[in-house]
């Protein structure tokens, strides 16, 4: 019988279950190599190279080049393994969730500040529709 | 005399607070009011500090990589490094363990069911350091020793609500067993609302988070009955921190008979960042 995942419809929402991580191991143990400050320098500086020393795919490696976060949840990151690309560059966890949306830095800012994403009209795929 | 469970505090343990603290932000019109808010749990903890601090958070991707997932860990080292995140460390001190009281807590849980991993060498990152700083503030040395309880609430599924319900009530027996006159608080951070990746990032359900708060001091148990899915839907990918609080609260003596218990200080405030933030001791 098939494990039930109710949390499937959920509109603009990864869930990170034992499925997504098994996809994204690797891109996940890169992103943990980044707590290393020489890490984050040495990637930093040929970030090519240094993804090339990691079983991930080819997919995933140019979601990290491309800074593409929802390219890489897809691809079974983590936001709590991501945020160290984030962190290398400097980025907040703020800044990392905000390029998600497809809104401005200040617009997101501005919507938090005003109490956050309402919850009408996004609980699942057929409301937000 | 044994041990005893005096206080429990709820919070959020949001990094970007412990970074507003690490860097001085605290007055910044952004910051004062969550600062604020907090000052009157700081006093009250002034005047309450125990002998020891069983703490309940999630590690973040720092001490546990995806090469091991523990559902429950429980410390028991003498002393746990402050972790570099990617930011490098915070300038916290760090943090003391109190490995007896720990080791006992992990023989009585575990003979209670509860199969914690036991972790001798742990890095504790912003899960267990901003809550320490929001109730304590900038220390030269933090006031007492921390157990930590790291929970996965990471990789999905996580444990259910009634699970973390009553490994809070086995711990208490594990306390309460202990044969020296300690008094010790049981923490739960985490959460509140709040959603980190995706579209629908920066999700905040306010009205959640308030019956969240009344059902958890008033019914706990019908709590611990809420279903992940709820969670996920209603408050954020990432509100599922919340079943921790639930460690805590099943560590306070009304679910075993005692009086219930008062509520000190309760205090919300949004955004911290990405997240609503509670306090109550």
């Amino acid at each position: 019988m098939a494990i039930d995942k109710p949390y499937l419809d959920i509109p603009g929402t990864t869930v990170f279950d034992a499925a997504q991580a098994r996809r994204g191991y690797w891109l996940n143990q890169f992103c943990m190599s980044l707590m290393q400050a020489d890490n984050r320098e040495r990637f930093l500086g040929n970030e090519c190279s240094y993804l090339d020393e990691w079983d991930m795919t080819a997919a995933q490696k140019q979601s990290v080049l491309d800074r593409d976060m929802n390219a890489m949840i897809a691809l079974g990151g983590n936001i709590y393994f991501l945020a160290k690309i984030g962190a290398t560059d400097g980025k907040s966890f703020q800044q990392m969730a905000g390029s998600m949306t497809g809104m401005s830095e200040d617009e997101y800012r501005a919507m938090m500040i005003g109490g956050g994403r309402s919850i009408d009209g996004n609980r699942d795929v057929g409301e937000a529709s | 005399m044994s041990a005893r469970i005096t206080a429990s505090v709820f919070t959020s343990h949001v990094p970007a607070i412990g970074a507003a603290l690490d860097q001085g932000k605290t007055e910044e019109p952004y910051w004062q009011p969550l600062f604020a808010g907090y000052e009157p749990s700081q006093e009250w903890m002034r005047d309450n500090i125990p002998d020891a601090i069983v703490l309940v958070f999630n590690d973040h991707a720092t001490a546990f990589s995806l090469d091991m997932i523990p559902t429950f860990a429980i410390g028991t080292a003498s002393s746990y490094a402050v972790a570099d995140e990617g930011w490098g460390p915070r300038p916290v001190p760090e943090v003391q363990g109190h490995p007896d009281l720990a080791a006992h807590i992990a023989h009585s849980v575990i003979q209670q069911d509860f199969d914690l991993t036991i972790v001798n060498r742990m890095a504790v990152d912003h899960g267990l350091t901003v809550p320490l700083s929001l109730m304590f503030g900038q220390p030269d040395a933090w006031p007492c020793p921390v157990i930590p309880v790291a929970v996965n609430v990471l990789q999905y599924p996580v444990p259910s609500g009634q699970r973390c319900l009553d490994l809070g009530k086995a711990i208490r027996n594990a306390i309460e067993s202990y044969d020296e006159s300690l008094d010790v608080q049981v923490w739960g951070t985490g959460g509140m609302s709040h959603q980190l990746q995706g579209p629908r990032a920066g999700l905040i359900n306010a009205d959640f988070d308030a019956a969240f708060l009344d059902t958890l001091i008033f019914d706990p148990e019908c709590l611990a009955a809420m279903p992940h899915v709820e969670y996920l839907r209603e408050a954020g990918s990432e509100s599922i921190e919340l079943v921790m609080w639930l460690i805590a609260r099943g560590a306070m003596g009304d679910l075993a008979g005692r009086p219930a218990p008062s509520v000190e200080h309760r205090f919300y405030h949004v955004p911290a960042s990405n997240t609503a933030l509670v306090t109550s001791s």
